[in-house]
């Protein structure tokens, strides 16, 4: 146990010295590593917040039913038990046509309108409200409510969330994408700045074979070292991120109190933020791995 | 113990560079490889340090068929032995200290003791005062004495020396020669290759005489 600890730590910290030979170079590498998970991670943050922001304004997976103007209130007993025996129903409301119309005249502006009408050309109304949103539910319901006797018209209020719902899945799916190309670009940058060292330390990997060392104590400060660079790359797209939402946040709260609402811009949460670190640290090892398994096993003490 | 029967080493190219080579050196025992510049005195000792193998014949290391272990083993087999090369490959980047350290931090050596006993290898061979210094800024019988410490420091049961006095003027040479007879005095096999049996100063000695690929003696 000793023994293994031993070797992890002189292979860590021969790492570190390495990166530390190297300062300009490894600035660089992680400079692109952090830029490459920065892109997906950023677009990821940013339809986060779209999502949660387009939270703030919807009402929810609502419906409004509209009943015919004859309407009785038997019928409008019927739709009522009818709603309340449904399962996709959370919640009713209903709205008399004479409230409707209380309402409308309240309103500035439209008041004056209803002046010259005889009698009441509003319908009763229910505003309905589902279990969940899933464009299944909303459908079935929909479809359900426009069968039953009396009702004129249903309408889906969040139908415009779907659509916002939809987009943001197809720009989850491009984020995803993203994130597997520039992982393959990480691996790649690790891959190639290992396989550099290793063709500046051949004499050292031969002498070492020479005196008995193991292949993995010859690979272990190379892991560390791809490791290292992958771990410290996702934190750096971490600081890009965290910056752009400082840089961005003032102007967003100022659109928000435009439209009277109080919204702040999310970050990555620590559980997104520890996965994008392990991640990156894993890709780090395995551009690392894969190039010490193409370059430096081959070296044999000539 | 080493142990060569009816070795034979063939190169791709047609070169034969060892013929039907067989003798044994005991435990314990020192032994000069003597022979002409091409002789094949190179190819028999990394033969025995699974540099290359035979193409036919055996070699025995300590009971193993150093011919017929496999790549993971090899390590273990090469940590037996004490190498000095002829081109000493130290490390130039390093300093002499951590030159010699290093076959410690390959064997997993504990690090408080493993000071300590660089600190004696260096003593052993008079470079002590000179740890701190580069290899490179070293004289070039300086560099043969920190290779044969960094050989000597995890105290291996076998030393091998390929040509470790060839670059050396006499009185360098003398010096290393020296040291290694000290070696062999506490026990370790010792096998030189060289082409000057004359450094022995007339101590007599185990010589195996090479000769374009074959033993004559």
């Amino acid at each position: 146990m000793n023994i293994w600890l031993s070797y992890h730590w002189h292979a860590l910290a021969l790492a570190f010295k390495r990166l530390a030979l190297i300062p300009f170079s490894t600035l660089l590498t992680l400079g692109v590593i952090g830029i490459a998970f920065s892109l997906p991670a950023g677009i990821y943050v940013f339809l986060e917040n779209v999502e949660a922001l387009s939270g703030h304004f919807s009402s929810g997976p609502q419906l409004s039913l509209f009943l015919k103007l004859n309407a009785t209130e038997s019928d409008v007993g019927k739709i009522e038990s009818f709603l309340k025996e449904n399962p996709h129903v959370a919640s009713f409301k209903f709205i008399p046509k004479a409230s409707a119309l209380k309402q409308f005249k309240e309103s500035p502006g439209l008041a004056g309108v209803m002046d010259g009408l005889e009698g009441n050309p509003l319908p009763d109304a229910f505003v309905i409200t589902a279990k969940d949103v899933s464009t299944e539910t909303l459908e079935t319901l929909s479809r359900a409510l426009s069968e039953l006797r009396q009702v004129e018209h249903v309408q889906l209020d969040s139908a415009w969330t779907q659509r916002l719902d939809a987009l943001l899945k197809l720009g989850r799916l491009a984020a995803w994408m993203l994130s597997v190309l520039l992982s393959l670009l990480v691996i790649a940058v690790v891959f190639n700045t290992i396989r550099l060292q290793i063709l500046t330390m051949r004499d050292e990997i031969e002498v070492a074979k020479l005196i008995g060392a193991t292949n993995g104590f010859i690979c272990r400060p190379f892991l560390y070292f791809g490791t290292i660079q992958g771990l410290v790359g996702g934190i750096v797209a971490w600081l890009i991120i965290s910056l752009g939402i400082h840089l961005t946040d003032e102007p967003v709260k100022h659109l928000m109190q435009l439209y009277e609402t109080d919204f702040r811009l999310y970050h990555l949460s620590m559980g997104d933020s520890l996965i994008m670190f392990l991640f990156s640290a894993g890709l780090g090892w395995l551009g690392a791995w894969l190039s010490v398994v193409s370059h430096l096993l081959k070296i044999e003490p000539q | 113990m080493i142990s060569f029967s009816e070795v034979s080493k063939r190169y791709p190219n047609g070169f034969e560079a060892l013929r039907n080579v067989s003798f044994t050196v005991e435990t314990g025992e020192m032994a000069l490889i003597n022979g002409h510049s091409g002789a094949g005195k190179t190819t028999l000792l990394r033969l025995i340090a699974a540099i290359e193998r035979s193409t036919t014949g055996s070699v025995i290391v300590n009971g193993q068929d150093v011919g017929r272990l496999n790549d993971a083993a090899v390590p273990f087999l090469r940590r037996n032995f004490g190498l000095v090369f002829q081109d000493q490959k130290l490390l130039f980047d390093r300093s002499v200290f951590e030159n010699v350290l290093l076959p410690l931090q390959i064997s997993g050596f504990e690090s408080k003791a493993a000071v300590r006993r660089v600190r004696a290898a260096l003593d052993k061979v008079g470079l002590l005062n000179k740890e701190k210094a580069r290899p490179i800024t070293l004289s070039g019988g300086e560099q043969q004495r920190l290779c044969i410490a960094r050989a000597i420091v995890s105290r291996p049961s076998i030393l091998i020396a390929d040509e470790p006095t060839s670059n050396l003027d006499m009185e360098y040479a003398k010096d290393i020669m020296a040291i290694f007879k000290s070696f062999h005095q506490v026990g370790v096999t010792v096998l030189i290759s060289t082409h000057d049996v004359e450094l022995l100063g007339g101590t007599p000695q185990r010589i195996l005489t090479l000769s374009h690929g074959e033993l004559t003696g």
